[in-house]
C-alpha cells in the first residue's frame, strides 16, 4: 500500500474531543480515525459510523450451531445407529436440548470472535502503524488523511484551535479493515438531523 | 453521552484516590513492569511443588490403575468427582461477574472482572482433570468426542448427562477464554505501547493482536462483549445445571431430586465468590490495588455470598423436608440416617457443611462484618471448605449405603494419591494465578477508565455542582 500523509491531533479529554470532532466534520474534513484508550460511548455516532452488524453474524452462527447439533444427533440416533438404551425412545428430544444449547453457544461465540478479528484485522503478528503510543494510555488521537487539496498548515492551526494540545504530521501506510471510514462515514451535512 | 455521567452522590466511588487516566495505567502496569517480590517467588515455588506432587499422583494412577485410589465398589466417585464439582462451582463466579453483572449494568464489576474471569478459567482447567483421569484408561479419553470413527462408527450416548457434561464443560471453558481474552486485547495494547524492553514489546505485541484503539474497533468490541455476555449468562446457569443432572437423573437416594439444578447453581456462585474474595483480598494488598478493588467491591461480593448462602440453606432444608414428606424409606434413610445424624459415620461432614455454608455466612447481614477484611478472608475460606463438604456429603453419603447391605463398606477415606491429585490441582490453579498476576493486567485497564469519570472519587466531588443544575439545562448542555 502506498504511503499517505496524515495530520495527527492529540486531545487529553473526551469533553474536548467531542466538540472537536463535530467542528472538524462540519468544516468538511474527513476523519481517518479516532484512537481512544477506552470505548468512548457515543463517539461512533459522533463520527457518523453505522451500527455494527456483528451481533447479526453471532445470531447466524448460533442458529447454525442449533441446526448442526440437533440434525447430527437425530441422524445418529434415528438413522445411523439406533441404540436401545433401556427401552427409551430413539428420538428423545428433551434429552437433546442440553447439547443443542451448548453447541449453539459455542459456535456463536467462536464465530463472533473470529469475525471480530477478521473485520478489525486483528491477530497475532499483525503489524500496524500506530499514530501515537499514548492512544492506549490517556490520549484521544484524531487522525485526518490529507488529500491533494488539503492545506496542511491550515488544518494544523484549525485542529489546535479546537483544543488539541499536540498536532503533528505523519506519513504512514494506512491501516485497513473492512468498513473503513471512507466507505462508511457520511458527511455531517448529509446526515438527517436528530433532535 | 454526558448524561450517562450522572450518578448519585449517595453511591460510594468505585475508584478511590484522585486518579487520572494515566494514573490508572501506571498503577495497573506497575506489577507487570517491575520485579516480583520475595513473596511471589515463595508462593510460586510452593505452587509448582504442589503441581509436581499432583503430576506424580496422576502418574501412579495412570500406570497402576484406579486401584491407587480408595474408591471402591459402592463409593465409585469419592474424592475425585467431589473435587470436580467443587472446582467447576468455583469456576462460576468469574462468568457471573463478567456476564450477568454486565447485563445488569453493575459497574462495580469493572474492577474485579479480570481476576475473577482468570480464576474461572484456571478453576475449569482444574475441574476438567478429574473426570478425564477418572476414566482410568485415559488414552481412550478421545472416545467421548462424536466423530466418524473406525469402531462402527459407534457414537457416544447423546442422551446421557455425562455426555452433556463433556459439551458443557468444554463449551464453558472455550467461551470463558474467548470472553476473557477479547477483553485483554486492549490492555495488552497498553502494555505494548509502554514497553521499555525489546522482549516485552515483542511478546505483548503478539498478545495484543495489533490493537490500535480505533473507534470502530471499540464499537465492535463492545458489541462483541455484550453478545458474549448474553450468551455466557444462560451458559453459566446451564453448566452447573448439567453437572447437577449427573446426580439428579440417577435413581440414587439423595440424588434423585428436581431441586438440584437451582441448588447447585446457587452453591456454585456461593463458592465462586468466596474464592474470588480469597484471591482478591491478597492480590489487592500485595499489588497495591486498594484504590480499584475497594471496600465497596468487597462488600458487594459479600452481599452476594450471604444471598446465595441463604439460598443454599433453603435448599438443604427443602431436601430434608421432602425426604420426610415423601415417606420414601430410601430417601429417609439417606437423609436421616446417613446425613443429618450425628452418629452416622459421615454425620460430622453433614453438620460441618451446615455450619460452614448456612450458619457462618449469616454474619454478613451486618455491614461492619461485610466491610471487615479479616472476617471476609476467614469466612471466604470457611465457605469454600463448606462447599467442598457439600459435594462430599452428596456423593459419599448417598453411595456408601446402597441398596445391597452386603456390599456396604464401613468407611471410605481417600488414599494418599487421591489426596495428591487434589493437592496437585491446587498447584495448577495457583501456578496459573501467580503467572497471571505477574504477566497480565489483573484489573481491566480500559474498563476502569470507562467508569473513572462516572465513579472516580476525584470526579464525584464535582458532581455536587451538577446536582444543583436544573435537568433541562444540563441535558441541553450535554447534547452535542
Amino acid at each position: 500500500m502506498a504511503k499517505k500523509k496524515f495530520v495527527v491531533a492529540s486531545f487529553d479529554d473526551e469533553n474536548v474531543l467531542f466538540p472537536a470532532v463535530k467542528k472538524v466534520r462540519l468544516a468538511g474534513y474527513k476523519i481517518h480515525d479516532v484512537y481512544t484508550p477506552y470505548a468512548v460511548h457515543g463517539l461512533d455516532k459522533a463520527l457518523g459510523l453505522r451500527e455494527t452488524s456483528l451481533h447479526t453474524a453471532g445470531f447466524i452462527y448460533g442458529i447454525s450451531g442449533t441446526t448442526i447439533a440437533l440434525g447430527a444427533m437425530s441422524w445418529v440416533f434415528v438413522s445411523d445407529w439406533p441404540l436401545n438404551i433401556g427401552g427409551k425412545p430413539h428420538f428423545p428430544l428433551p434429552a437433546f436440548i442440553p447439547i443443542t444449547f451448548e453447541t449453539t453457544v459455542l459456535l456463536s461465540a467462536v464465530g463472533m470472535v473470529l469475525t471480530f478479528c477478521y473485520l478489525c484485522q486483528l491477530g497475532p503478528f499483525v503489524k500496524k502503524h500506530h499514530f501515537s503510543s499514548r492512544a492506549t494510555d490517556d490520549h484521544f488521537v484524531m487522525v485526518i488523511e490529507c488529500t491533494s487539496k488539503t492545506n496542511v498548515e491550515d488544518l494544523k492551526a484549525f485542529l489546535s484551535n479546537t483544543g488539541a494540545f499536540d498536532v503533528n504530521v505523519q506519513e504512514a501506510e494506512a491501516n485497513w479493515w473492512l468498513g473503513t471510514y471512507d466507505k462508511e462515514q457520511v458527511l455531517i451535512k448529509d446526515e438527517p438531523t436528530v433532535a | 453521552m454526558s448524561l450517562l455521567r450522572y450518578e448519585s452522590q449517595l453511591r460510594e466511588p468505585l475508584v478511590d484516590g484522585n486518579k487520572t487516566y494515566h494514573d490508572v495505567t501506571e498503577d495497573i502496569c506497575r506489577p507487570i513492569e517491575g520485579k516480583p517480590g520475595k513473596l511471589w517467588y515463595i508462593g510460586f515455588y510452593i505452587s509448582v511443588a504442589l503441581l509436581l506432587f499432583g503430576i506424580y499422583s496422576v502418574y501412579r494412577e495412570v500406570v497402576y490403575g484406579i486401584g491407587q485410589w480408595n474408591v471402591n465398589h459402592t463409593v465409585g466417585w469419592g474424592w475425585d468427582i467431589t473435587n470436580f464439582v467443587w472446582w467447576v462451582g468455583i469456576g462460576h463466579a468469574g462468568t457471573l461477574i463478567s456476564a450477568i453483572l454486565l447485563l445488569f449494568r453493575q459497574t462495580w464489576r469493572n474492577g474485579v472482572n479480570r481476576a475473577a474471569e482468570a480464576m474461572t478459567i484456571f478453576a475449569v482447567m482444574c475441574a476438567g482433570q478429574f473426570p478425564v483421569w477418572h476414566m482410568g484408561r485415559v488414552w481412550n479419553a478421545f472416545f467421548v468426542f462424536p466423530y466418524p470413527n473406525s469402531r462402527g462408527p459407534l457414537w457416544p450416548n447423546f442422551a446421557s448427562p455425562l455426555m452433556w457434561d463433556v459439551f458443557a464443560i468444554s463449551t464453558y471453558f472455550t467461551v470463558s477464554l474467548l470472553f476473557w481474552y477479547s477483553g485483554l486485547i486492549p490492555d495488552f495494547g497498553t502494555i505494548r505501547d509502554r514497553a521499555k524492553t525489546k522482549f516485552r514489546k515483542f511478546a505483548y505485541g503478539i498478545a495484543s493482536f495489533g490493537w490500535s484503539g480505533s473507534t470502530k474497533h471499540w464499537q465492535r468490541l463492545e458489541s462483541l462483549s455484550l453478545v458474549l455476555a448474553g450468551l455466557a449468562t444462560p451458559l453459566v446457569l446451564s453448566v452447573h445445571t448439567i453437572v447437577s443432572f449427573d446426580f439428579a437423573t440417577s435413581v440414587i437416594p439423595g440424588w434423585h431430586t428436581t431441586i438440584f439444578p437451582p441448588y447447585f447453581v446457587a452453591g456454585a456462585i456461593f463458592s465462586g465468590f468466596a474464592m474470588v474474595q480469597t484471591l482478591l483480598l491478597v492480590t489487592r494488598k500485595v499489588l497495591g490495588l486498594q484504590g480499584y478493588i475497594t471496600l465497596g467491591h468487597i462488600e458487594a461480593m459479600n452481599k452476594v455470598i450471604v444471598l446465595t448462602g441463604s439460598i443454599v440453606g433453603c435448599a438443604y432444608l427443602t431436601e430434608l423436608f421432602m425426604a420426610f414428606y415423601s415417606q420414601n424409606q430410601y430417601e429417609s434413610y439417606a437423609f436421616f440416617y446417613s446425613r443429618a445424624n450425628f452418629f452416622s459415620p459421615y454425620g460430622w461432614a453433614y453438620w460441618g457443611m451446615m455450619f460452614c455454608n448456612v450458619v457462618s455466612p449469616q454474619i454478613f447481614w451486618f455491614r461492619k462484618m461485610r466491610r471487615n477484611l479479616w472476617v471476609t478472608m476467614f469466612l471466604s475460606i470457611v465457605v469454600n471448605i463448606g462447599m467442598w463438604f457439600e459435594r462430599f456429603v452428596i456423593i459419599v453419603t448417598s453411595l456408601f449405603r446402597d441398596y445391597l447391605p452386603s456390599s456396604w463398606p464401613y468407611y471410605y477415606s481417600p488414599s494418599i494419591w487421591e489426596i495428591g491429585f487434589y493437592v496437585g490441582t491446587f498447584g495448577l490453579f495457583f501456578t496459573c494465578y501467580f503467572l497471571f498476576s505477574k504477566y497480565f493486567p489483573v484489573i481491566a485497564i480500559a474498563e476502569v477508565k470507562q467508569i473513572l469519570k462516572v465513579s472516580g472519587e476525584s470526579y464525584k466531588e464535582k458532581m455536587d455542582k451538577l446536582e444543583e443544575e436544573p435537568v433541562e439545562e444540563f441535558a441541553h448542555a450535554a447534547a452535542h
